[in-house]
C-alpha cells in the first residue's frame, strides 16, 4: 500500500474515533465529579463530627432529652450524602453516559 | 404551656431547613454538572428540587406559627414562606413547560432579595450583639447579594455557572444556619443584654 493512501485512511477514520472518545470522556469526567459529591458530603459530616463532637448528643446521650437527642446536624450532612449517592446518583450517571452513546 | 414544652428549640428547626438546603445545593449543583438535558431525561427529576423549595415553603408556615415571638418577626417568617413558595411553584411550572420564559427564573431571585431584606429589617441587634445577630445579617447579605445567579439563569438559562451558583448560595445558608445557637458568643463578642449563652 503506498504512504499516500494509508494517510488518506487514517485522515478518515482518526478524527471519528477522536470525536467517539471525546463524548466518552466528557461524560466519564462529569460522571465522575457527580459521583465525588455525596461522598464528599458525607465527608464533610464526618470531618464536622470530629472537629465538633459535642455536636453529637448521642456521644453522650444521658440527661439529653428527645430533640436533642434527633437534633445531630453533621449525621444529617453525612446521611443526605450517603443518600444522595445511594439514590439518585446510579441514575444520574447512567443518563450521562446513554446521552454520550447518542450523541457518538 | 406544655405544647410550648413539647416544642423543638428555634435552633433545631434552623438545623432542620439547613439540611433542606444542604440538599437544594446537591440537587443544584448535579443538574449544572450534567447539563439541563440529562438532567431532564427522568422528568421526575426535573421536579425535584422546586418541588423540594415549595415544600421547604410550606413547612415555614408551621414555624411562622409556633416559633415567632414578635410581630416582625411573624412577618419575616411569613414573608419567607411565601417568597419560597413562589419561588419553588415557579420553577415547578417551568419544569412542566407551562411557563415558558425564562424570565419566570427571576421569580426567585425576587424570592432572595425579598428574604433577605426581611431578614436584615426583622434583626434589631447589630453584628457582634450576639451569634443570631450576627448571622442574621450574614444571611440577609448573602441572600441579596446571591439573588444575582437566578436573575443570571433568567438571561442565559442554560448557562451553568449561574446554576452553580444558586447552589453555592444554598451551601452558604445551610452552614449559616447550621452555626445558628439559642445565645452564644461571635468571635468572643456577647452583649451582657442577649442573656446567659446556652449550650
Amino acid at each position: 500500500m503506498s504512504a499516500d493512501i494509508a494517510h488518506t485512511f487514517r485522515s478518515t477514520t482518526h478524527p471519528y474515533e477522536h470525536a467517539e472518545s471525546e463524548a466518552r470522556s466528557d461524560a466519564r469526567r462529569r460522571a465522575r465529579v457527580v459521583l465525588a459529591l455525596g461522598p464528599t458530603t458525607a465527608l464533610a459530616g464526618v470531618v464536622w463530627a470530629l472537629v465538633q463532637p459535642w455536636r453529637l448528643t448521642l456521644l453522650h446521650p444521658l440527661g439529653q432529652g428527645f430533640w436533642w437527642l434527633l437534633a445531630e446536624p453533621p449525621l444529617y450532612v453525612v446521611l443526605v450524602g450517603v443518600l444522595f449517592r445511594l439514590l439518585l446518583v446510579p441514575g444520574i450517571v447512567a443518563d450521562l453516559f446513554a446521552a454520550a452513546e447518542e450523541r457518538e | 404551656m406544655i405544647a410550648a414544652q413539647l416544642l423543638p428549640k428555634a435552633e433545631f428547626v434552623h438545623w432542620w431547613f439547613a439540611t433542606g438546603f444542604v440538599i437544594l445545593a446537591l440537587l443544584l449543583a448535579s443538574e449544572a454538572i450534567v447539563g439541563e438535558e440529562v438532567w431532564g431525561r427522568r422528568p421526575w427529576r426535573r421536579y425535584l428540587w422546586p418541588a423540594f423549595m415549595f415544600g421547604m415553603g410550606v413547612l415555614m408556615f408551621p414555624v411562622m406559627t409556633f416559633f415567632t415571638s414578635s410581630t416582625i418577626h411573624m412577618v419575616a417568617h411569613g414573608s419567607w414562606a411565601q417568597v419560597m413558595m413562589l419561588a419553588g411553584a415557579a420553577e415547578l411550572g417551568l419544569a412542566r413547560g407551562k411557563l415558558r420564559s425564562p424570565w419566570w427564573h427571576a421569580s426567585t431571585s425576587f424570592a432572595l432579595l425579598v428574604a433577605g431584606a426581611a431578614v436584615l429589617v426583622h434583626e434589631q441587634n447589630s453584628w457582634l450583639f450576639e451569634r443570631a445577630a450576627f448571622l442574621h445579617h450574614l444571611i440577609g447579605w448573602t441572600a441579596i447579594g446571591c439573588s444575582v445567579f437566578p436573575l443570571l439563569k433568567a438571561v442565559r438559562p442554560r448557562w451553568p455557572a449561574a446554576t452553580f451558583g444558586m447552589a453555592a448560595t444554598f451551601v452558604a445558608f445551610a452552614v449559616i444556619l447550621y452555626c445558628d445557637r439559642d445565645i452564644a458568643p461571635i468571635f468572643g463578642h456577647l452583649s451582657y443584654f442577649a442573656g446567659v449563652p446556652k449550650r
